[in-house]
């Protein structure tokens, strides 16, 4: 299942940032993922208004030292996996 | 020297014993407590506070049936005020819709439904209550919240052969999770091991279906199955490991590190009502009893897996080769493993287990089971 550009990511039913002695995670119904440097910087922005092209984008900028190919790559399989964990909607 | 404890991750909170329905697997030990024995939404709010502050993201509020608490939805917002998770695990009973509203608008985050079955015959008989039709309407309530919402089946030898009706009530209510969760023979479950146990035919398709179900479903419903200990070729990492993840509190304020501990003589469980909750994670001779590696017995001791199922199950242990330190007796590299050979021996026994058409169960008189009564 491949993600689309043009969708915009947002939490799932269940799914809500929280934190704890410093640390961000991610939670969801049974589990938490920690959030750290990159993976907080893209699930920070799922928030039903930015679109997959635009977290890309952001991120591209924010890591100007990383191969930008890389980066998209990196966030596109990122989005799949937490959607296949059903942390994800993406809304058209 | 027992190794140091880390962070608590989720509090099992046990809200009540008390019940609507009477599982014939119940989870509950066999020695259930009373109303008058259960914390007050006081202290209850307490062990949420302490909970969080050392370091415990979620909060599991079940039971018994946590629905049966009068102070819930006092007791969901507490939680979730101190930041943390808050699931319910629930039957589903008593519940309406303006309770609902109320759980949801205190924050709930997680809503977790039991099913006994796909029909309501067979989860009548299992419940030994009529509670699936009203699961069923409880089902439609949810659909107007957006809050998580995750369908247990509980499956063992009588349901597993409704698979297919099953999995038409996931496509029909869309939740993010649906667990296929089969029996542990603890407890209730353990009484009753004779009655519901599977057979490895059925195990087998059971399998063979969730795996296309999982196809069906990606993106849409996340599907996980627990397979029954008995039929694995090494033991689960119980409870995350002892003492490393999880602590449970009993209805009267008891912690434990996992919810049959109390199956294994000697060890000495810390009260809430005299203790902190941290003090308790940390100092707790019942959490540091098989923490770490220092306990474990060979063939544990110097196995490669042991850093990642810990050993196994201790109560397993108890039940099965009356040693708490024993490797899991499930575990293929058990010594004792040879007597769970011999249970699945016998439910596959062709008489028993029946041709593939006929349900195995069929044989099965109503009063073989024994219920879970409901505690005073």
């Amino acid at each position: 299942m491949s993600v689309d550009l043009n969708s915009r990511p947002r939490f799932a039913a269940g799914c809500r940032m929280g934190e704890n002695s410093n640390q961000r995670v991610l939670l969801m119904p049974e589990r938490a993922l920690r959030l750290n440097g990159p993976s907080l910087e893209i699930v920070s922005r799922c928030d039903g208004k930015h679109t997959v092209a635009q977290i890309v984008g952001e991120l591209q900028l924010l890591y100007s030292r990383a191969e930008p190919r890389k980066v998209e790559q990196d966030i596109l399989g990122y989005l799949a996996l937490l959607q296949k964990e059903r942390a994800l909607d993406f809304e058209p | 020297m027992p190794s140091t404890a880390q962070n608590p991750l989720a509090l099992v909170a046990e809200l009540t014993h008390r019940c609507p329905l009477h599982c014939v697997y119940c989870s509950n030990p066999l020695e259930l407590q009373s109303r008058s024995n259960e914390l007050s939404t006081g202290t209850w709010s307490r062990v949420f506070k302490e909970a969080a502050e050392a370091g415990a993201l979620q909060a599991d509020l079940t039971g018994g049936e946590p629905l049966a608490r009068p102070d819930i939805v006092e007791l969901v917002r507490n939680a979730r005020g101190v930041g943390l998770y808050v699931s319910l695990i629930t039957s589903g009973l008593p519940l309406d819709e303006a309770k609902l509203d109320l759980l949801v608008d205190a924050g709930l985050d997680h809503f977790q439904l039991s099913f006994q079955g796909a029909r309501e015959e067979t989860a009548n008989e299992i419940s030994g209550t009529k509670s699936h039709q009203h699961k069923r309407r409880v089902l439609e309530w949810i659909k107007r919240y957006r809050i998580g919402l995750t369908l247990n089946f509980v499956i063992h030898r009588r349901n597993i052969d409704e698979l297919e009706e099953m999995l038409a009530l996931v496509d029909h209510s869309g939740p993010g999770c649906v667990e296929f969760a089969s029996v542990q023979y603890y407890g209730w479950a353990f009484a009753n091991r004779e009655n519901l146990l599977p057979t490895r035919q059925q195990l087998d398709h059971c399998v063979e279906r969730l795996n296309r179900a999982e196809e069906e479903l990606r993106g849409k419903t996340r599907v996980v199955f627990v397979l029954p200990d008995y039929y694995a070729k090494y033991p689960k990492p119980c409870v995350g490991g002892w003492g490393r993840k999880l602590m449970l509190i009993t209805p009267s304020g008891d912690a434990l590190p996992c919810h049959a501990a109390r199956v294994i003589p000697g060890l000495k469980f810390e009260n809430v009502n005299h203790r902190s909750l941290r003090e308790i994670w940390e100092h707790s001779e019942a959490f540091q009893k098989f923490r770490g590696e220092d306990w474990m017995q060979e063939p544990c001791k110097s196995c490669e897996r042991r850093t990642q199922d810990f050993g196994g199950c201790r109560c397993q242990a108890m039940l099965l080769a009356g040693d708490s330190a024993a490797t899991d007796p499930v575990c293929s590299l058990a010594p004792e493993r040879p007597k769970i050979d011999a249970i699945l021996a016998k439910t596959n026994e062709p008489l028993r287990a029946g041709p593939a058409t006929a349900p195995p169960t069929s044989l099965l008189a109503k009063s073989d089971w024994l219920y879970r009564p409901n505690p005073a």
